[in-house]
């Protein structure tokens, strides 16, 4: 909370490959910042509680938006990265005919599926940041400084 | 073991000693204090860094030598560690990474607490967390002294003791001067010298065969002992059911601990956002993936290169298994390349073990000030800084683990990590986990959830196998064994996910929808994150 500038000039600057620039037509910057306005539009107001500020924003259609994205992402991946490494784990123990049964040369079954959770891994981690950076980064951006802005007058 | 390997070892191992107190001295001088210092290292390491920082804090030496050592003795079935150990990133990449860096200012407990009566929440998860920290470390001063042992030559009970006590000094100034700055610093360190020498020895490994793969795993196939068996699972789980049942337990907590460690949770505020967390946790997972395929290639190529008989002559669970493949690959005993590698490899271990115990010890220093101090002291006692309070408790953390390293001595290190993560998974994941995702969560759901996977867990495992009533157990002699898994997980991680349900469907108290709505909205936008 005391360092409000340090992490502003850091998530400006570009600090990896990750941070290409998002494909464009996408729309998430124009959705993003419209349905949260309402609370700072009245002047004579008072200064609403950071409490309502908050409910307001979790209200909006551009935060249902980001958190729909994220969630039909991550839950339907972590399910299925799950169930394969349960599926992996209970198969390594109970039917060993099976995984010892041979691929390639001296590659088995066994092997082969220990790999192949190695390689689902990297996979599900290069998609994750990939859907993050293209379809919520922006959005989620957006939303955090219009919560900041409204909440900088706000009484705690 | 020469004395040229000792020797050696020991001038490579002292120079890493004084590169980190140096690293140390250097990054503490004129800093003095704030907790956003000393707990965060001031919040602006790069994804780059944190993410080799977060490599270096998991890769620890029961990663490079015991998953190793178990694929030469066991083959396949040592494997099954490398897999569970990387699948875990998964999780803590999906569902922990970024909330909790934009929720929480300084330990699991802030994440948590955020939403519900502060006081009884934070004393719960600050025990929890303190508790697993404890039981990890005393798995590394376990290691570091039996590697001493085995590494430098005199298993005498005298040399073990005294690294256990001389690395636990050793991180107690590190943590307390360096702070989270001086401990990211070591771990970068570290995480460079290990992945450096790892690759050393696979591309040696590789070389030896030609760089065929198939000719390298027939080849441990045939040394074994155990032919086409060696490469399939069964020789070390494949007994009857309460060893199958006994491994899907530990698999289970491997998967689900590392997203409840504290001291990997505390490593996501060092960096200034949760897009800088989550690129770091990209990061790591590419080294620590890497790390662990090159631990499946040097355990087969202990096995084929060293044999694995060989390997259970110096060490009946595996653990010299690389350093015996260095001294092969070098070329052999009493030649010069053997000899320098073996020394390189020891030295790395040593390196590994000092930088995770730093790690969990300000991990849990952070537990001790920051949830226990703040919500234990009585009001109108005179209040310490906090910092203040972390550096004692430091020093009396480590007093503790050096107390249980010195105790726990024969315990199998491998185990003591298993069981460290299973109580991470049962007690830390269920509760951050809800609070993170379930609005109608309450603060009697949140204890209930801390103690309601702690308590079964710790309970499980004193009348399991491991404590009691078998030829290896801490205490062989008596017999109160009630519970035949030595691993606790698959019973005590549901009863965790359970008890935080029960709690809170039984709750009183409203859920506080306010509360849940700003968690919600920080978590996934990093609005007011600190």
């Amino acid at each position: 909370m005391e360092k409000e500038a340090g992490p502003v000039t850091a998530e400006a600057r570009p600090d990896g490959p990750w941070d290409e620039v998002p494909a464009p037509g996408r729309g998430e910057r124009d959705g993003a910042g419209v349905g949260v306005a309402p609370r700072t539009a009245g002047a004579e107001r008072t200064a609403p509680r950071a409490a309502e500020i908050y409910r307001d924003v979790h209200d909006s259609p551009a935060f249902r938006e980001v958190r729909r994205r994220y969630r039909r992402f991550v839950f339907p991946a972590a399910i299925a990265f799950l169930l394969w490494y349960l599926a992996y784990v209970v198969a390594a123990t109970t039917a060993p005919g099976l995984m010892a049964r041979p691929v390639a040369g001296a590659v088995n079954v066994a092997m082969a599926a220990g790999l192949g959770q190695f390689l689902t891994t990297f996979l599900l981690t290069w998609a994750y940041a990939r859907h993050a950076r293209l379809r919520r980064d922006r959005a989620a951006l957006e939303l955090r400084w219009d919560t900041q802005e409204m909440t900088r007058g706000a009484v705690r | 073991m020469t004395g040229d390997h000792q020797t050696l070892a020991l001038l490579l191992f002292s120079a890493f000693v004084a590169v980190t107190l140096f690293i140390t001295t250097w990054v503490g001088r004129a800093r003095q204090g704030s907790a956003e210092e000393f707990y965060a290292g001031g919040r602006l390491f790069s994804p780059m860094e944190n993410g080799f920082a977060i490599a270096g804090d998991y890769m620890s030496a029961a990663s490079f030598l015991g998953i190793s050592g178990l694929i030469a003795l066991f083959g396949y079935d040592g494997m099954l560690y490398s897999v569970g150990f990387l699948v875990a990133w998964l999780v803590v990449l999906l569902f922990v990474a970024e909330l909790v860096r934009n929720c929480g200012r300084f330990t699991l407990a802030d994440v948590v607490a955020a939403r519900m009566a502060e006081r009884p929440v934070r004393t719960a998860l600050g025990a929890s967390s303190v508790t697993v920290s404890v039981l990890y470390l005393v798995a590394q001063m376990v290691g570091a002294g039996s590697l001493v042992a085995l590494l430098l030559g005199g298993t005498s009970d005298a040399a073990r003791s005294w690294t256990v006590v001389g690395v636990g000094a050793l991180m107690v100034i590190y943590v307390s001067f360096g702070g989270m700055r001086a401990t990211t610093w070591i771990q970068i360190v570290k995480a460079v010298l290990l992945m450096a020498g790892a690759v050393a020895l696979t591309v040696l490994v590789l070389a030896r065969f030609h760089g065929d793969v198939n000719a390298l795993l027939d080849a441990a196939a045939q040394r074994s002992g155990h032919g086409k068996d060696f490469l399939a699972p069964g020789l070390r789980y494949g007994g009857d059911w309460t060893s199958r049942l006994d491994f899907i337990s530990l698999g289970v907590a491997l998967v689900l601990g590392t997203a409840g460690l504290p001291h990997i949770l505390s490593r996501f505020y060092t960096v200034p956002t949760a897009r800088a967390a989550r690129h770091s946790v990209v990061w790591s997972i590419g080294l620590i993936g890497g790390f662990y395929l090159m631990t499946i290639v040097l355990g087969f190529g202990a096995a084929a290169l060293v044999g694995s008989a060989e390997v259970r002559a110096s060490n009946a669970s595996g653990n010299t298994a690389i350093p015996l493949l260095a001294l092969d690959l070098g070329g052999g005993e009493g030649s010069t390349g053997g000899t320098v590698l073996f020394a390189v490899v020891a030295a790395i271990a040593f390196a590994t073990i000092l930088a995770v115990v730093a790690g969990i010890t300000l991990a849990s220093s952070a537990s001790v000030a920051h949830d226990l101090y703040a919500s234990l002291r009585r009001p109108g006692r005179r209040k310490y800084g906090e910092v203040a309070v972390a550096r004692v408790a430091a020093v009396g953390i480590g007093v503790v683990a050096i107390g249980l390293g010195l105790l726990a001595q024969n315990l199998n290190v491998a185990f003591l990590v298993g069981l460290a993560f299973a109580l991470a998974a049962s007690a830390n994941l269920p509760a951050l986990l809800y609070a993170l995702f379930w609005r109608r969560f309450t603060t009697r759901g949140a204890v209930w959830a801390v103690y309601g996977g702690l308590v079964p867990a710790v309970v499980l495992v004193l009348v399991s196998p491991v404590v009691s009533g078998g030829p290896t157990s801490l205490f062989p002699d008596v017999d109160f064994q009630l519970f035949p898994l030595e691993n606790p997980g698959l019973v005590s991680i549901p009863l965790g996910f359970l008890a935080g349900w029960l709690g809170t469907v039984t709750s009183p108290e409203p859920p506080d929808e306010a509360k849940h709505a700003e968690t919600e909205v920080r978590a996934l936008t990093g609005a007011g994150a600190a």
